[in-house]
């Protein structure tokens, strides 16, 4: 890799290309408005949404898809809420009928207050799903020898997470995600904790193909600037990541030479 | 008839499709995915498929969410 350009840097999921390297959540937005121009800001390809019972008292009322149009984002749905495999595999098939796309974000949830991935039932899930022929990016643990089984048995992409969803706690564990990403030969994206630009940045210096954040953006003072932070920041790093950092020292070294000194 | 709609209790004109329920509930079809007792309906199967008394129906769509 001798050229880097961000114009042409980009990662495949599943045989699909996108060139931008942050994935965004559709939630906790103020309204529909404000979620489309936080995605728009953020130069998102790849937006998760949530599969939920139409509200059939008020069934008029502004869908989703009135204001991010799936033509132009690509709608990945996602399993939140589901703690069973079941449950995630169910939830995945209707969204297939009611997308018409095989590519999905599995997430099996075990606990309500951590909210951290049950990782057996997730293995479950992504099994039955892989033979029903989607194409599974899956959210987990940052393990990394659970990470490997999860590519192994077909996953397209490994989400482990930085810290609990919604915390926005940063990377708490920068040498297992580093570890995961320098052994997978699929995608590797963060998933979940990031609270702030530099967190993103971290990340992508990690090496991860991309990170996917809902809450940071959302939950900003100003959702559309933390947009386009988080847009920079996962640039920035991917760029630095690219670029090879200089290696760490214990003592200074003077950036100006000593040679012809008065 | 009676069904299970989104979970709660539902009565219903005899004799609607799958099709039949959704304008009857006055949603548009191209935008949700429906079940009916647990198995998927493919939309190509809207207008064919029939409800019975007692089907259990979910109704879905995409809402924002991470």
């Amino acid at each position: 890799m001798n050229k880097i350009d961000t114009t042409t840097d980009s990662f495949v999921v599943a045989g699909q290309r996108f060139t931008s390297r942050l994935l965004v959540g559709t939630g906790k937005y103020k309204d529909f408005e404000e979620t489309a121009r936080a995605i728009d800001a953020s130069g998102a390809e790849i937006v998760t949404v949530a599969v939920r019972r139409v509200n059939l008292s008020d069934p008029s009322q502004p869908m989703l898809v009135d204001f991010v149009d799936p033509k132009k984002y690509t709608y990945l749905p996602n399993t939140a809420g589901c703690y069973t495999a079941d449950d995630a595999v169910r939830t995945l098939r209707l969204a297939r009928e009611a997308g018409g796309w095989n590519l999905v974000k599995l997430e099996v949830l075990g606990d309500q207050k951590t909210l951290y991935p049950n990782i057996v039932e997730t293995l479950k899930a992504a099994e039955a799903l892989i033979k029903d022929k989607f194409d599974v990016m899956v959210y987990c643990t940052d393990d990394p020898i659970m990470c490997k089984r999860l590519e192994e048995i077909g996953c397209c992409a490994i989400m482990p997470l930085a810290a609990p969803i919604g915390s926005g706690l940063g990377i708490q564990n920068p040498v297992s995600i580093r570890i995961i990403v320098e052994q997978a030969k699929v995608p590797v994206l963060v998933d979940a904790g990031v609270g702030t630009a530099s967190d993103a940045a971290i990340a992508m210096e990690l090496g991860c193909d991309g990170v996917l954040m809902n809450t940071a953006i959302a939950a900003a003072k100003d959702p559309i600037k933390m947009a386009r932070a988080m847009k920079l920041a996962v640039e920035g790093g991917r760029l630095a990541y690219l670029a090879g950092r200089m290696p760490r020292k214990m003592y200074a070294d003077p950036s100006s030479p000593l040679a012809g000194l008065i | 008839m009676n069904i299970t709609l989104n979970g709660d209790a539902r009565a219903i004109p005899d004799g609607l499709s799958v099709e039949g329920l959704l304008a009857h509930l006055g949603i548009q079809s191209k935008k949700v995915a429906v079940e009916r007792n647990l198995e998927i309906v493919p939309k190509s199967a809207f207008a064919a498929t029939q409800i019975a008394d007692g089907d259990r129906m979910e109704i879905v769509h995409f809402i924002g969410g991470g």
